[in-house]
């Protein structure tokens, strides 16, 4: 796959049938520390093969250190096909873990579905849609070089059927948790458990990583913080569920959220929990997750969370470290918030690299009392469930996510019945003759009775099960002629091509754009005003996103979401031409060996000067930068005058600055500097660059300068083209 | 559960002299005592959705694995296991596992399963 070609989305749908995954199982980094340039990484792991960087990378040679940690994003607008477009993005960006979200619903759905339909808040998982997405990663990951993690959900009250899907498809990691399934989505307890066990067993023959869901307790619980002591319970229970269902330790990730936020003392209160919890299920592995909870719709308040969060995570540890999109608290993720998710991760886990070596958190004092009293209250409350009789009694009677911190109880826990929910009463006591002739089917299972030479591997009664012959996987396509994925990309294919374009947020075509606004005024006159801007700028379902005061009368920020209706044929864009660089180093290097002078100034009647500054000082980047070595001339320069000093100072450069261009004045300067130095007869030895916010390249070659710069020009691209020119002129 | 306020400190008398090696084992103690029984019900039961992920893996699709558990269900065969189901009608009729299963899915051969595992009085 080349980075400059698009995936075409229609081929990998091709021949889906006969796709099978190339791995099963959990892949981590390769942690190991890296020397980049002058820097050496010690969390780290090695690069990738394509990537994007960081911006500020491109004063740093255009480096991108990878973290130790696997990094999660979460993908799932509702249309599997254009997520695979943003999964692409995102290992661009660093990701190698890509959960899908199901669509609302699937966790209720007694089965499995199949086909493409479009999902809401999420996708309907199927198996043919983990088959493209799995085929698409294999490219994918080919490409950047690195294995990716794809992940879903094991829940609901089909999960012993998904999860033998997710093994036959080459899904690397779940989230299972039956106490998710009792306390959110009112799955009989019963039931959750048993199939649970089911569940668990198959994910651990395909080596998946598992995530639980106790994070879910501090995004439901009134107040975030005082669920501390029942998370640790929550993840006990499950850890300890999965172990004995046949998990093994290193595959068992707690999804640990830091419970609160700023502007609560967060660390005070987040940095304890996260030690409590590291020291008492240390045979675990740590998905550290951002928080959700306190997230309103500004981007950058949800940022400044995160990188907190971030830093706890580097303060104790995070085997994987997901992200949550900024944008989460206001729509379903659009693709540059995945990006600027993986991105904020990335920055400051690189960023705070190897903090440890430097400090070190007290075993004494606040930490130490606050983390021993969050761990004493989760043992009261075990304590307490065991005296209750057991789990499904402790559920009854609402024990968990009350909003009181454990033993304070305000009876707002979430209670369920042990013989109510979904799915009560649908589970069966096996026979003493009970049989499965399957791999990695828990429990009870008496296959004995059919010859003990079974009993070690009880497929072997049928010769073989689907885990053993991929081939034995029944493919089906769609169900359902209304609502699939061809029809979906009948309907954009103009833009699939590229040669028609439109903006978009998380669905080819979508058209949606957002503007921030604003305006000298309150908050409900600013909103008012900024859904009028939206329609005078033509744009179609214009809503308020995100709104900020800035003073109660002197401004309100607003930021506006519209539909931008038009359509764009690149074939009319006028493209501007590309300018060639080369990299720091390069420049340095070819002008420490071959030294370089340069006259500048503004041409004429002109006292303009920011513009030449910026591109000749060291200060702003410009050509000094590099060694090369200027003589400034001052404003209002007459022409000849650059000639002159040029044959005085054996320059080898002039870079006039040219901004008026009233009656032509540019182009008139660069033909007179021209032939003023043809005159002298020195054209042939001299570069003549001119420059200026109306220059273009084209003008000036045409009025015989050597190369025009215009706006947005750095030093580094007249730099470089002056060693390309510097080296033609050598060899002749 | 009744409203209660915070007593822990009143609570935790036997766990303050606790080191952490000592608390954390009977944090892990306590974890099992929740659990183990908890395992114990999902050793001796099933559902619809573990006999479907069985048919599963025996080469059945969605649709098929979902018809074959509703008739065994209806009969009462889940107790027997869906896969041991179809496996016993395939050796009685000499049928592929495959066929086996779509003519369980058809109502066929429930009345030699019902005599094979001895349920009287059912169907």
């Amino acid at each position: 796959m080349e980075p400059n070609k698009k995936l075409d989305i229609r081929e990998i749908l091709k021949d889906l049938e006969h796709y099978v995954p190339n791995k099963r199982g959990w892949i981590w980094r390769d942690v190991s520390p890296q020397t980049i340039g002058e820097f050496t990484y010690m969390q780290a792991s090695p690069g990738l093969k394509n990537f994007v960087p960081l911006p500020s990378a491109r004063g740093l040679g255009n480096i991108d250190p990878q973290p130790d940690a696997v990094i999660t994003t979460e993908i799932a607008s509702g249309r599997f096909e254009d997520d695979i477009r943003r999964m692409r993005m995102a290992a661009y960006h660093g990701a190698d873990h890509i959960m899908v979200i199901r669509t609302a619903g699937q966790s209720h759905f007694d089965g499995l579905l199949e086909g493409t339909p479009q999902g809401i808040g999420g996708i309907p998982v199927t198996r043919k849609q983990l088959r493209a997405q799995r085929k698409a990663l294999d490219i994918i990951e080919e490409e950047v070089g690195r294995p990716i993690n794809y992940h879903s959900y094991v829940s609901g009250v089909a999960g012993p059927e998904i999860a033998v899907l997710f093994t036959e498809e080459g899904v690397n990691g779940a989230h299972q948790d039956p106490q998710y399934n009792v306390l959110y989505r009112n799955i009989n307890a019963i039931r959750s458990f048993v199939d649970a066990a089911e569940s668990k067993k198959v994910m651990a023959y395909a080596n998946m990583a598992q995530i639980d869901g106790a994070h879910n307790a501090n995004a439901t619980a009134r107040d975030a913080w005082k669920v501390m002591p029942e998370l640790l319970v929550q993840h006990i229970i499950n850890s300890k569920f999965s172990e004995k269902a046949g998990i093994k330790k290193e595959n068992i990730c707690l999804s640990t959220v830091p419970p609160a936020a700023s502007p609560t003392p967060d660390l005070k209160l987040n940095l304890p929990y996260a030690v409590a919890l590291r020291e008492f299920l240390s045979d675990y592995k740590m998905r550290a997750q951002m928080n959700t909870k306190y997230m309103d719709s500004s981007t950058r308040e949800a940022t400044v969370t995160h990188v907190l969060n971030l830093l706890i995570s580097r303060l104790t540890s995070a085997d994987i470290q997901s992200t949550i999109t900024p944008d989460e608290g206001r729509n379903v993720p659009w693709h540059i918030y995945n990006i600027e998710a993986l991105d904020t991760a990335k920055q400051a886990m690189v960023g705070m690299d190897d903090i440890l070596s430097m400090v070190s958190l007290k075993d004494d004092g606040y930490l130490y009392d606050k983390k021993r009293e969050i761990q004493e209250r989760s043992i009261l409350m075990m304590e307490e469930i065991i005296e209750m009789g057991g789990y499904f009694k402790a559920v009854e009677a609402g024990m968990f996510v009350d909003s009181g911190e454990y033993p304070q109880r305000n009876a707002d826990g979430i209670s369920r019945d042990m013989n109510g929910g979904v799915g009560a009463g649908t589970v069966v006591k096996r026979d003493p003759d009970y049989m499965a002739p399957v791999t990695a089917h828990f429990g009870y299972n008496n296959i004995a009775q059919y010859g003990e030479n079974y009993v070690k591997n009880p497929s072997s009664l049928i010769g073989g099960c689907t885990f053993e012959k991929p081939e034995l996987v029944k493919f089906i396509d769609e169900l359902d002629d209304t609502d699939n994925v061809y029809l979906r990309m009948d309907k954009t294919e103009k833009y699939r091509t590229g040669k028609i374009i439109k903006p978009e947020v998380e669905w080819l075509g979508d058209g949606t754009v957002t503007v921030d606004l604003f305006f000298p005024s309150d908050i409900r006159t600013s909103e008012a005003a900024a859904l009028e801007a939206g329609r005078k700028m033509n744009l179609i379902d214009v809503e308020v996103i995100h709104k900020e005061v800035l003073h109660p009368s002197e401004g309100t920020r607003v930021q506006i979401k519209g539909t931008f209706a038009f359509d764009i044929d690149v074939k009319s864009l006028v493209l501007p031409e590309i300018i060639k660089s080369h990299s720091e180093d390069d420049v340095l290097n070819y002008v420490k060996k071959h030294p370089i002078k340069v006259v500048a100034g503004t041409a004429g009647n002109d006292e303009h000067s920011v513009g030449i500054r910026e591109v000749l000082d060291i200060k702003h980047g410009g050509i000094e930068k590099y060694g090369i070595k200027y003589e400034y001339l001052g404003t209002s320069v007459p022409i000849e005058k650059f000639v002159d000093a040029a044959i005085e100072t054996k320059s080898n450069v002039i870079m006039m600055s040219t901004i008026i261009s009233h009656d032509d004045t540019h182009y008139k300067s660069m033909l007179k500097l021209h032939n003023y130095a043809v005159e002298k007869g020195v054209r042939d030895q001299l570069i003549l660059i001119a420059g200026g916010t109306q220059v273009t390249p084209e003008i000036a070659r045409v009025n015989k300068m050597d190369q025009g710069f215009g706006r947005g020009t750095k030093g580094i691209h007249i730099a470089s083209f002056i060693i390309d020119h510097h080296k033609e002129l050598n060899l002749k | 559960m009744k409203e209660r306020i915070d007593d822990f400190q009143t609570r935790r008398e036997h766990l303050k002299h606790l080191s952490d090696t000592e608390l954390k084992a009977y944090f892990l103690e306590l974890s099992d005592k929740i659990v183990d029984p908890l395992i114990d019900l999902a050793y001796q039961n099933t559902s619809k959705s573990i006999e479907r992920s069985i048919l599963l893996r025996m080469g059945f699709s969605s649709i098929d694995a979902k018809a074959i558990v509703e008739i065994l269900s209806e009969n009462d065969l889940l107790r027997k296991g869906a896969g041991q189901c179809v496996y016993l009608v395939s050796k009685e009729y000499g049928l592929p596992i495959h066929e086996a299963g779509l003519a369980l899915q058809n109502g066929d051969h429930i009345d030699y399963l019902m005599e094979r595992f001895n349920i009287y009085g059912t169907k």
